[in-house]
């Protein structure tokens, strides 16, 4: 007698189990203005990344197009999978001595694993995180970039 | 040509007449016959892609989505242009399989649905055939998709195609006993399987509320047997898609995939318009004995609307199980069948047996 | 141990029926392989390929300095990537004898803790996807949105942050951090109730996964299978308990065993797990002292030679990072001990005998995550 019960009991308890499931998607169902969805395309005007976002390795540039690289080559050694390549120029002081200063700074965001290090361990904190994050291309020698832009200079107090 | 949308039959019979007039009475019976064809085939298609529109947005409302939504306004020529697609894909046929049953599975799935559908009455007078044992030939001609699923599976050589089959073949062999008992419980209360006179006999009341409690367990019981019979919902064993990535249909593409796909959204809207038809009054307007206003009120809409509403709400109510609940085990599966609806179902069929014979019902 | 069942073969006739799950299909979460053998729906026997995604982590990391080696671990068990980089972090503060900070300690106990709710939300998900209720995907990833948001707007990324670094975080937490923590538990708390009613409670959920799988603590043990998955199975091992870093020590928690060892009592921990998680972090997210952010390392750290070890709780178990160090600024030798690695070797054991379904039910109960497995 007592299965017989406990038969109606299982009937019972798994379809009260069965509308409390459905109550949920219901509720989701007749309460729209709960979604969640962001229509990217469309909204690419309203949106904005977090100040931290990690999007690509920039070198900011001031008005007057100086950077604060001195090329030292500390971001090429702590980069763990060679994404940074340093190529260094030498320039002749006035005081007669020969100077080192960026040639071009190579950055290969296509090797980027975004860790962190190069800005990290920067002495000079000559780069920083961009929150561009549309990358995609057609080709991938355009995601080689070579971060200081042409004819830019060392920052006057970076430099002495 | 007296045209009425409340009532089809002396439209449909100057049509008729017409035919018959003009032409032989062979002819006459060819071009009605490919008159009939030609709407189920535009029908089948408009219900199709709209049902495939209506499921993406209902699973996607309920996952707090929005669904389809770029193609056209609010995504509603998305289904269009997935079907232009799958026309244009290339049919991809495998090696060592048996290219005729492999080649003929789908037509066997949709043709089934198609045939099936034929027995349905729209509104008054608006059926292709009205057969006096139309709910025996429904239950009959349903039945045969499975044969499809079944060669599907066996015939594209692939080892998840073949237990996705056999999963569905033991499944709708048992479940087909339930939507057929379940529908044997109203006949007894209508005293017909004619369909036609069925919506009649539920003029002063669908059968759900004349039958109450019986009819209710049977409303319940065919809602779960139906389910499972058009493989959705908690009961998509054969095509489980976590466990057999696509079951029986994992080897087609194109339109042949498509076939399958649609035959799935018909035979969903097919069980959905029989629940509707002989639980809940077909095109019946809703009726309360007594309430002459309101009644009128209710006759004023037109049957059409009446039957696709209540279609719509069963559909409705099928996917809402669908995306709300995981899928069952195959052992559970049967289980579920042989153990709880079955007795429950022949219980039902003597309860309301015997309420009929001692005049109970409203 | 469980005795192995062994179905009768009638003649030789009957084949085995060998089905590869995977390395593409939709339940296996990535690149596994499965060689499983049927009779009919019930599992023989069923074989593991691993490999398919092995980027020989350990080997690339004898080339790398120990800060570089942080934003590799990321990549093994990517769902708790903080985890991961804490127990490299702690290896060497530990090798150095360095004392991190308080502040960094807290928020890295705050950190941890979120990255194992957004881990297990995600395990949610896709158990929900396996069972067959693709509804609890998306109620899953919506919720995991929110802690992703919290993590991208301190941390820059979603996934793959590589935060912590040997002796102390890249950078401070965000000034709205806490405030946004307090905010999506106090959501979380209303959400997590979906989730019970949608699935925990659901009877065809319950029915599939009540008694199916059972592993046994003894079994448990010496398959050496960790975190929630261990302690459905009654084996207490949950190392924030019983080797405490961070300051687990500092806060009230509860270590979540349960002893029936079926598919239900894994889902039913974690479930719980969940809600342990926001206790602890509601006890701290208030109290996380002033101080510096890292503590003062050296440049170039170097290890003094000889041999390491240091395990952390990830959200999947227990994971043991081993060094032997030669003195040199890069490591000799290293190895992870990788928790789904462990709880993959159970697999065959636990699903002869069972249906199909259910060797996709166990396979989203133990929460595999296929990059760690290979590494």
């Amino acid at each position: 007698m007592n299965s017989f019960f406990q038969y109606f009991a299982d009937i019972f308890n798994g379809v009260k189990s069965l509308l409390t499931g459905m109550k949920v998607t219901g509720r989701y169902f007749f309460s729209p203005w709960e979604i969640v969805t962001q229509q990217y395309p469309e909204n690419r005007k309203t949106l904005k990344m977090y100040d931290r976002f990690k999007g690509e390795v920039i070198m900011p540039h001031t008005a007057n197009n100086e950077h604060r690289c001195t090329g030292c080559g500390i971001c090429e050694t702590n980069c763990p999978n060679g994404s940074i390549e340093i190529i260094q120029d030498k320039i002749d002081m006035p005081d007669g001595k020969k100077k080192r200063i960026i040639d071009k700074h190579i950055y290969h965001l296509s090797m980027c694993t975004f860790c962190g290090l190069c800005i990290k361990t920067c002495p000079s904190d000559a780069l920083a995180w961009g929150q561009e994050f549309e990358h995609a291309v057609f080709d991938r020698t355009k995601l080689t970039k070579i971060l200081n832009k042409p004819g830019s200079s060392i920052l006057k107090d970076i430099s002495e | 040509m007296a045209f009425s949308i409340y009532d089809f039959t002396s439209f449909n019979q100057s049509i008729d007449k017409l035919l018959y007039d003009s032409l032989p009475p062979f002819w006459a019976l060819i071009i009605e016959m490919t008159i009939i064809g030609v709407v189920f085939l535009l029908f089948y298609a408009v219900v199709g892609l709209f049902l495939v529109y209506a499921e993406r947005k209902v699973c996607a409302f309920m996952q707090n989505r929005v669904g389809p939504n770029r193609v056209g306004p609010y995504g509603i020529f998305q289904t269009i242009a997935d079907f232009i697609k799958l026309l244009m894909k290339e049919l991809i046929y495998i090696k060592n399989a048996d290219k005729l049953l492999f080649n003929l599975a789908p037509f066997i799935v949709i043709i089934a649905s198609f045939m099936a559908i034929s027995a349905v009455p729209f509104a008054k007078g608006l059926h292709a055939i009205d057969f006096d044992i139309g709910i025996l030939y429904v239950i009959a001609v349903s039945s045969l998709g499975v044969v499809g699923i079944l060669l599907a599976g066996w015939s594209s050589n692939n080892k998840y195609s073949l237990i996705g089959a056999m999963r569905s073949g033991a499944q709708i062999v048992s479940y087909e006993l339930s939507v057929g008992l379940s529908l044997v419980t109203i006949i007894i209360l209508a005293g017909t399987m004619q369909f036609s006179a069925i919506v009649e006999g539920q003029a002063n009341g669908w059968f759900i509320f004349k039958g109450h409690i019986p009819a209710f367990i049977a409303f319940v019981v065919f809602l779960i047997a139906s389910t499972a019979e058009t493989n959705r919902g908690p009961f998509d064993l054969a095509e489980a898609e976590s466990e057999l990535t696509a079951g029986f249909h994992t080897e087609y593409s194109g339109i042949k995939f498509a076939f399958f796909f649609l035959a799935e959204y018909m035979n969903m809207f097919l069980v959905a318009s029989i629940a509707a038809t002989v639980f809940l009054g077909g095109w019946m307007p809703f009726h309360v004995s007594g309430w002459g206003g309101f009644n009128a009120v209710m006759d004023f809409i037109p049957p059409l609307i009446w039957y696709f509403g209540k279609t719509a709400f069963i559909i409705f109510l099928m996917m809402w199980f669908k995306w709300t609940f995981p899928r069952l085990r195959i052992d559970q599966l049967l289980t579920l069948e042989w153990k709880y609806l079955l007795p429950i179902n022949l219980v039902n069929i003597l309860v309301m047996a015997f309420m009929v014979l001692m005049g109970w019902h409203f | 141990m469980k005795e192995v069942i062994n179905l009768p073969v009638k003649n030789i006739e009957e084949e085995e029926y060998h089905i590869n799950m995977g390395p593409q299909h939709p339940s296996t979460h990535g690149v596994l392989r499965l060689v499983v053998s049927l009779q009919g729906e019930i599992v023989k026997s069923l074989k593991p390929h691993c490999g398919y995604i092995h980027r020989g982590i350990e080997k690339m990391c004898e080339k790398d300095t120990y800060p570089q080696i942080i934003h590799l671990t990321d990549r093994m068990d990517y769902l708790s990537a903080h985890i991961n980089n804490h127990a490299v972090c702690l290896l060497v503060e530990k090798a150095l004898e360095v004392e991190v900070p308080e502040r960094v300690k807290y928020i890295r106990t705050i950190v941890d803790e979120l990255n194992r709710i957004a881990s297990h939300q995600l395990w949610w998900c896709s158990f929900g996807m396996d069972m067959g209720g693709l509804t609890c995907f998306f109620y899953g990833l919506r919720d995991r949105e929110k802690i992703l948001d919290i993590f991208e707007e301190s941390f820059g990324s979603r996934l793959l942050h590589s935060y912590y670094t040997p002796g102390g975080l890249m950078m401070d937490i965000h000034p709205d951090f806490q405030k946004n923590v307090k905010v999506f538990i106090k959501y979380f708390r209303k959400k997590i109730k979906d989730y019970d009613d949608l699935l925990s409670g659901n009877v065809i959920m319950q029915l599939r996964t009540k008694g199916v799988g059972v592993i046994s603590k003894e079994d448990a043990i010496s398959f050496g299978m960790t975190g929630p998955t261990g302690r459905g199975s009654g084996f207490s091992c949950d190392v924030r308990k019983h080797h405490p870093y961070g300051v687990y020590e500092k806060v009230q928690f509860n270590e979540i065993v349960r002893t029936e060892g079926d598919t239900l009592a894994r889902y039913l921990n974690r479930m719980d797990e969940m809600r342990e998680s926001m206790n602890i972090i509601e006890q701290l997210i208030d109290n996380i002292p002033a101080g510096d952010y890292t503590a003062k390392m050296k440049a170039v750290i170097k290890l003094p030679a000889g041999e390491y070890f240091q395990r952390v709780e990830s959200a999947r178990g227990e994971l043991g990072v081993y060094v032997v160090s030669d003195g040199n600024k890069t490591p000799f030798r290293m190895k992870f001990r990788t928790p789904s690695f462990s709880n993959l070797s159970t697999l065959d054991y636990v699903s002869r005998g069972c249906k199909i379904a259910d060797l996709v039910a166990i396979g989203a109960s133990m929460d595999y995550v296929i990059p760690d497995i290979d590494r």
